[in-house]
């Protein structure tokens, strides 16, 4: 299979722009840079390339947001806060290909003249931050960064943003808000970030990933990094599998791979004989699959069509023996903990999603906890300023909908049959 | 003795602020200085950030809080952060915070009395393919067992 990202990522030299070079580096840029910049769009938008931190927006229509007029200075925020839970693969980006991620940078700015980019890098990322800093340097010393990019006379200052233990700040108003300096709560749209953004400018918010897979697509064409996807989701995924699988870790697939086949080819299958009992497909705020649902495929659409989402393509792997009780309770004392407490639905909502799932599995569960559970995810979901009230209601409904008998046996039995344990 | 943040601090905040198109945008670059100094963030920094940035200690305060990664409260030589989300879960995560907890005699949140050890469940690290994983201090130790956890403990102490 074709690779975008990572047919270089086992090479130590790879890490480093003369090693990157002499894998063919920094050529789509010096390609991107002797074209006329809305042909390097045109490309993007060729590639279907849908954006790659969990919403899937496409990448090429997202660009045409700015505004057409340049009096503004406009303003690229990378998104490298990576914290769904279940989530993994910028971090493999940032550490074997991180400059990757700065050509593809390097290229987005040239394209839509942008002349300021932010990495927001989450704060507990310290190697991945040390890694990003040096291939930054270097491409500053090898003049691809600063002032006249290859001779082009285009500048362009790149800076490395430490968040600081938020999941929140994923959320592109809230990594904007981080930013400038504050808390990092979501902002009311409208205004879009590509009309008032961060610092009050025209800002673009793209995912690691997303950027990465640009230079690519320079390089061998927009069409065929649409063909190695399947119609409407162009290019690879990185997949992490996580969970008891015999070789959990990131994969390069195609953008319509099938999940049974990643859970049982690719990563292996179940570790120590375990037997599969459900699939989280794409991060921890992707309702769950039960383990008869997973003949679906990654493509948007299709894991819609599964009542899920890819989200990040990150793959949870439960096995039998796993009380979903505890896990969703496990899921709820996060979302919980990371709401932001700017609007009453969430930050009231996951508290009393941790404290109800809590008490059913603690056997103090009441009979018509179930119900209320599904009522407040109810008065959660489409109520508030970000979607992160939904990223919480999401799983809690799922889970109750796929393991309502144990849920139920819980509250009946007034204990855990698992034995309060994974 | 009043407080006042060291020179080298103020100078690498110097170093960053042309960064931002304004002061208050280095808050969080100025409170990650501050607790590489300090291990915490203490309350006679908050009005310290916050003339050096130009913002009220209140700004300044409320960033400090909202962040889980900055301490409020001194930690330990060591801060062992165990992620306890659920990948962590289903590869024995809260089978190790027990043996940690046990071990060091103390409950998440708290610290040993010879200041060594500060033990922190905290969410997600972004390394759920390696579970189960901590961070201690700035490092992350992946694929943790028991062993290699006993056997990490033992090279933290004798780094004494």
């Amino acid at each position: 299979m074709e690779t975008v990202l990572t047919t270089h990522f086992a090479d130590e030299r790879y890490r480093r722009i003369d090693g990157y070079r002499a894998a063919g580096g920094y050529e789509g840029l010096r390609k991107a840079v002797s074209m006329p910049r809305e042909a390097i769009v045109e490309e993007v938008k060729k590639a279907n390339l849908r954006g790659r931190g969990g919403a899937g927006f496409p990448a090429g229509v997202k660009w045409g947001f700015l505004p057409k007029d340049l009096s503004r200075p406009r303003v690229l925020v990378v998104n490298a806060d990576e914290g769904e839970p279940g989530t993994f693969k910028d971090r493999l980006i940032l550490e074997r290909g991180p400059h990757l991620l700065v050509e593809g940078i390097a290229i987005t700015c040239y394209a839509l003249m942008i002349h300021r980019a932010y990495i927001y890098i989450r704060g507990e990322y310290v190697r991945e931050t040390r890694i990003l800093d040096e291939a930054l340097e270097e491409a500053r010393a090898a003049g691809i960064l600063g002032k006249d990019m290859l001779g082009t006379g285009f500048d362009l200052e790149v800076t490395l943003h430490r968040g600081a233990g938020a999941y929140i700040c994923g959320e592109e108003t809230s990594t904007i808000n981080s930013l400038e300096g504050k808390r990092g709560w979501p902002r009311l749209k409208p205004p879009f970030p590509a009309v008032v953004g961060a610092f009050g400018l025209p800002t673009l918010v793209n995912n690691v990933e997303t950027l990465a897979d640009v230079p690519w697509i320079m390089i061998h064409g927009g069409d065929r990094f649409a063909a190695l996807g399947c119609e409407k989701n162009g290019g690879t995924r990185l997949v992490g599998v996580s969970g008891p699988v015999v070789r959990p870790g990131v994969y390069e697939l195609p953008a319509n791979a099938n999940l049974r086949s990643v859970v049982y080819d690719t990563a292996g299958g179940l570790r120590d004989g375990k037997r599969l009992k459900a699939v989280i497909p794409g991060g921890s705020s992707t309702p769950v699959l039960r383990a008869d649902e997973i003949d679906v495929t990654f493509d948007i659409e299709s894991m819609a069509k599964a009542g899920t989402m890819a989200g990040t393509c990150g793959v949870i792997v439960i096995p039998e023996g796993t009380c979903m009780v505890r896990a969703l309770s496990v899921l709820m004392n996060f979302y919980a903990h990371e709401s932001c407490g700017q609007c009453t639905p969430c930050r009231e909502g996951t508290g009393w999603l941790k404290r109800i799932t809590g008490r059913i599995e603690a056997g103090e569960g009441r009979p018509g906890d179930i119900e209320l559970i599904l009522d407040l995810c109810e008065n959660m979901m489409g109520r508030t300023i970000c979607a992160m009230a939904d990223a919480a209601a999401m799983p809690a409904r799922s889970f109750i909908e796929k393991f309502r008998e144990e849920f139920d046996r819980h509250i009946a039995e007034r204990k855990c049959s698992f034995g309060n344990r994974f | 003795m009043s407080f006042s943040l060291p020179a080298a601090v103020l100078a690498e905040l110097e170093r960053i602020l042309p960064r931002y198109p304004n002061r208050a945008a280095a808050i969080l670059p100025a409170l990650h200085l501050v607790q590489k100094e300090f291990g915490h963030i203490p309350d006679e920094a908050i009005p310290c950030v916050a003339a050096a940035v130009g913002t009220s200690p209140a700004d300044v305060e409320g960033v400090a809080t909202f962040y889980t990664m900055y301490n409020r409260r001194p930690v330990g030589k060591h801060h062992l952060q165990i992620c306890r989300n659920l990948s962590c879960s289903l590869m024995g995560a809260e089978h190790l915070l027990a043996h940690l907890s046990g071990k060091l005699g103390i409950r998440p949140g708290e610290t040993t009395p010879d200041g060594m050890f500060t033990l922190s469940v905290v969410e997600c690290l972004g390394s759920c393919g390696t579970a189960p994983v901590m961070q201690v201090n700035d490092d992350y130790h992946e694929n943790l067992t028991v062993d290699s956890i006993d056997a990490l403990l033992e090279t933290l102490r004798a780094g004494e």
